[in-house]
């Protein structure tokens, strides 16, 4: 397959996570919706590794995976903090940036 | 040393004395500044004297000195400078301002003892006659404007002296406003000179006025009506009075220094120094001599009825100095300053008696409230009735030959003079009557609870409280000290008003019809180029005049004496009888009301609106309002923005990454 | 080579429909098993593009352990029958619609883009002295170690900062357990203050 295949594929993954971002309100569902955005670029990334014939951009895939878990945990570690605390599991109420 | 160099010492002294009190009044002690004051000012006066005794060792046409300082303004082809001219008048001036300045000054040396601002008074009281002085010494008109304003300004901070005191606030501010009138109108005066004639020097503007300007010029009779409005502001006539009566919120030395003996002067100085012009526009000269008599007769009728002590004597001022400006408006003028030399003498005693009367009174100043004194105070009564008798122009006292030697050139001059004689002579009348008025009621009759107790040796204490309206004070800096002088127990003010009793006495010796004609010689270099210098009356002429006003006097007198000692409840029945008349008088022929009506209501109308309209809905509503409002408005849009929104924020991430990418896509195709 | 289309095909659907369903579907448990499902088509994209190290990596790795723990959260918390269409309407319903018009942006770029090595299908890879080396976890190991040994290190460092991070944010505090609900976010912040402070005030 031309690499312009895997491109729009990843286009559309991207795009996807981007609007379940903004239209879930549950923050569990809100980071999975990150990890598809992620999982996109490495699409794109690795693509872009085989047109060039280089294996720099599967690395640089490597190490985003490494990132997103990373981020992963953060994360699920804030929401279980949160529910220890007794609060709503809902983004709309972490408005406490409001000003 | 030359008579100029006097004259610059006539001036350092007082300004001297103003700066080393002013700077150094946290250090000096106790009465010091006072000392210091007065000693300024007989400093001033030894000079006058040596001005004086140097002037007369110049012949005869060499009398009218001018010495140049430095340069004060210079522009195309004019140039004005610090200058001053010695001539027998302003010589003349100084003698009689100094002199009178050094007793007054001595005697606020135990009056004003106690008050918390006394440093404070002297100071100003130095500043007043180096104004004065400037003023009278002047040599162009440049200066003559600066020594104006400063009288002025020195005039308004003397009033409000006490200035927690509202209504001594409002009196100052009265009269430095009415006072910028006649500032103003001396300014128009100098430009319409100086529009034909290139110069402000009075020499030069004198002598070229005959060829600049024709007989009663338009512009000239302008001019010096424009001078005389001036005059008529600081010397308190028609209708720029209203001022004067109220300025005896100031404490009394400054009432007998600035609006009895002085600074009031300074518009019969002016005319008579401007007489060169005056005489070349009789009209002007005419309009002077009718508001000099018709304010003469006002002042007389008010101060008939009027209770508050100080304020009869200063309506006695406002009526002597209609006699002066009539006097000089009709080229009188050696009378003229004649009669301004005794008047100072007797008027700044008057006011130097009551203000020992009102100390007697711990404060009080309404005679309502006075009477029998002259066993408790009799050094002030004595003096306080020389000083009534030399108003009232008894035979051989000074203002009995000051007086009457107006009216007699009055007459002597016939036409329209010979009808303001007539109402010279009604005002004479009235001046003996209320003069002695004062006299039978302040001193004589039943004493007082305050008269009794200060024959037991003690001296009255009441309440501090704002002789006008009674309101309750304190003795703090801004009101009136905790201390009460009189002269018995003062040494300093009997000193001064010793010598002033005296003075009222045989002043009249310089000018005795017949007998002495010094001060006419004296004045003569400066006089001399009068047209009316020799129509002056006969020997003869002056002698009935003397008479007549004489006479006039002792019935004047004699019905004070039957009104208030012989029957003394006719003036309670007359004032019943003719209530109108009296409210009339009392509120002094209402010209406040007329003048709140017509000026200041207007102006303090316009200035609500201002304040209301323009100022709180204009600026500070539209167009600060507006401003901040535009602001607001906009930040609290921008506000809408910071919603705490996590999914707004990343909605508005996105929305940046679409609108980059789109740009980048359409920069690269 | 028809093989290797359909293959694409087969996994690329399977990726957009685990895609959709993390998105579309209501429990957050479903969300998880699909986003494993798209995972593992990503992974058979990755071995088409010759990068068999990062697919094995991916498969193991990512749907493997970071799924799993995603899993135990979710077990632990519940899943909350939250509506797609939430009050905000106004924010959600833009979202796709920015989402969209990005996808269409980046199809633009790609496929009108002047870059002709898009059209092919890649690099010549079957190099004479490295053949079948490209993406061997070898050849990837060796760029780890040799070229990309910071990044490499960098990631591990970052590794072991989030894992304290998390025990630190999770972890359970002593005593706050039975603390009376009063003061900081547990209280809804337009709730009146409690009745104690009212008396205080008169």
């Amino acid at each position: 397959m031309d690499i312009t295949w895997y491109l729009v594929l990843s286009a559309f993954i991207f795009a996807i996570g981007a609007a379940g971002v903004i239209s879930r309100r549950n923050p569990l569902v809100v980071l999975l919706c990150l990890e598809l955005m992620l999982n996109a670029g490495n699409l794109a990334l690795v693509a872009f590794s085989r047109m060039h014939g280089s294996e720099a951009g599967q690395v640089f895939a490597l190490i985003v995976m490494v990132i997103a878990a990373c981020e992963v945990v953060v994360g699920l570690g804030i929401i279980v903090a949160m529910y220890r605390n007794r609060l709503p599991i809902d983004i709309d109420e972490m408005s406490e940036l409001r000003g | 040393m030359s008579a100029t160099s006097y004259g610059w010492l006539v001036l350092a002294f007082p300004l001297a004395g103003m700066l080393i009190i002013a700077l150094g009044w946290r250090v000096l002690p106790g009465r010091l500044p006072g000392w210091i004051g007065t000693a300024a000012i007989f400093l001033s006066f030894l000079a006058s004297i040596g001005a004086l005794v140097d002037l007369q060792d110049h012949p005869e046409d060499e009398r009218q000195l001018v010495d140049r300082a430095w340069t004060y303004a210079a522009s195309a082809d004019f140039s004005a400078d610090v200058a001053i001219l010695v001539d027998p008048l302003s010589v003349f001036m100084c003698l009689v301002v100094s002199g009178v300045s050094f007793l007054i000054h001595l005697y606020s040396v135990a009056y004003m003892s106690g008050d918390r601002g006394y440093a404070r008074y002297f100071a100003y009281l130095n500043f007043f006659v180096f104004s004065m002085l400037l003023l009278v010494l002047a040599a162009n008109f440049v200066i003559l404007i600066i020594g104006w304003a400063f009288v002025g300004a020195a005039s308004y901070l003397l009033i409000s002296y006490w200035y927690r005191r509202e209504t001594a606030v409002r009196a100052g501010i009265k009269a430095f406003v009415i006072n910028v009138i006649g500032d103003v109108a001396l300014v128009v005066a100098a430009f319409l000179i100086l529009d034909k004639i290139p110069s402000l020097d009075f020499l030069t503007v004198f002598e070229g006025a005959g060829a600049a300007f024709g007989q009663n010029d338009g512009m000239l009779v302008a001019a010096c009506v424009l001078i005389l409005v001036g005059a008529f502001a600081k010397s308190a006539q028609l209708p720029l009075h209203t001022w004067l009566p109220d300025a005896m919120e100031g404490p009394t030395p400054v009432s007998a220094l600035i609006h009895a003996a002085t600074m009031v002067t300074a518009g019969v100085y002016l005319i008579a120094r401007m007489h060169p012009l005056f005489e070349l526009a009789p009209t002007a000269a005419d309009v002077g001599a009718i508001v000099g008599c018709a304010t003469l007769v006002f002042a007389g009728t008010v101060a008939v009825v009027v209770t508050d002590l100080k304020r009869v004597i200063a309506y006695s001022t406002i009526s002597q100095i209609g006699y002066m400006v009539m006097g000089a408006s009709i080229a009188a003028y050696g009378a003229g300053l004649f009669h301004l030399m005794t008047h100072a003498f007797f008027k700044a005693l008057l006011f130097m008696g009551a203000g020992s009367v009102i100390g007697a009174m711990a404060g009080i100043q309404d005679m309502d409230r006075m009477g029998g004194f002259r066993r408790a105070m009799p050094f002030t009564f004595v003096t306080f009735t020389i000083g009534a008798l030399a108003l009232a122009g008894f035979p051989l006292t000074a203002g009995f030959f000051s007086k009457d030697e107006i009216i007699a050139f009055a007459i002597n001059r016939g036409d329209l003079y010979a009808v303001l004689a007539i109402f010279g002579y009604i005002g004479a009348f009235l001046t003996a009557f209320y003069a002695f008025r004062m006299v039978f009621r302040v001193f004589l009759g039943e004493a007082v609870p305050e008269a009794r107790e200060l024959e037991g040796g003690h001296l009255a204490h009441g309440d501090p409280v704002n002789p006008m309206t009674g309101e309750p004070e304190d003795t703090d800096v801004g009101f009136p000290g905790p201390e009460h002088h009189v002269a018995e127990q003062a040494w300093p003010m009997k000193a001064a008003m010793g010598p002033l009793a005296l003075l009222a006495i045989v002043g009249g010796v310089v000018a005795i019809p017949g007998v002495s004609d010094i001060l006419e010689k004296f004045l003569e270099p400066t006089f001399e180029d009068s047209r009316f210098h020799d129509t002056a009356p006969t020997t003869g002429a002056e002698v009935w005049g003397l008479v007549v006003g004489g006479l006039i006097s002792i019935l004047g007198i004699g019905l004070a004496w039957w009104v208030y000692v012989r029957k003394p409840g006719t003036a309670a029945r007359a004032r019943e009888r003719f209530a109108w008349l009296h409210r009339f008088l009392v509120n002094k022929w209402y010209f406040d009301e007329l003048y709140d009506a017509m000026f200041v209501r207007p102006v303090a109308t316009i200035g609500g609106f201002s304040k209301r309209v323009i100022e709180t809905e204009f600026v500070q509503g539209t167009i600060v309002g507006g401003a901040t409002g535009v602001v607001r408005v906009g930040s609290t849009f921008a506000r809408a923005i910071q919603t705490g929104y996590l999914r707004a924020y990343a909605l508005l991430l996105l929305l940046g990454v679409a609108a980059l990418t789109l740009y980048f896509l359409l920069n690269s195709s | 080579m028809w093989f290797e289309q359909v293959l694409f095909f087969v996994a690329g659907i399977g990726a957009l429909g685990g895609a959709l369903g993390v998105v579309l579907l209501q429990n957050p448990f479903y969300s998880v098993l699909s986003l494993v499902g798209h995972l593992l088509g990503l992974a058979v994209l990755f071995l088409l593009l010759n990068a068999e190290f990062l697919a094995a990596a991916q498969v193991v790795v990512y749907a493997g352990a970071v799924m799993v723990l995603y899993l135990f959260v979710v077990a632990y918390i519940g899943g909350a029958d939250v509506p797609l269409r939430p009050e905000s309407g106004g924010v959600a319903m833009f979202g796709p619609l920015f989402a969209g018009a990005i996808a269409v942006e980046l199809c633009i770029a790609f496929i009108a883009s002047g870059l002709q090595a898009l059209d092919t299908q890649g690099a010549d890879i079957a190099r004479p002295e490295n053949a079948d080396q490209f993406g061997t976890p070898g050849a990837i190991g060796e760029l780890l170690l040799t070229d990309f040994l910071l990044p490499f290190e960098a990631a591990s460092f970052l590794l072991l900062v989030a894992a304290v991070g998390a025990v630190v944010l999770a972890r359970r505090r002593r005593g706050l357990e039975d603390a009376p609900v009063s003061t900081g976010p547990t209280r809804p912040r337009d709730e009146p203050p409690p009745a104690e402070t009212l008396e205080v005030r008169v």
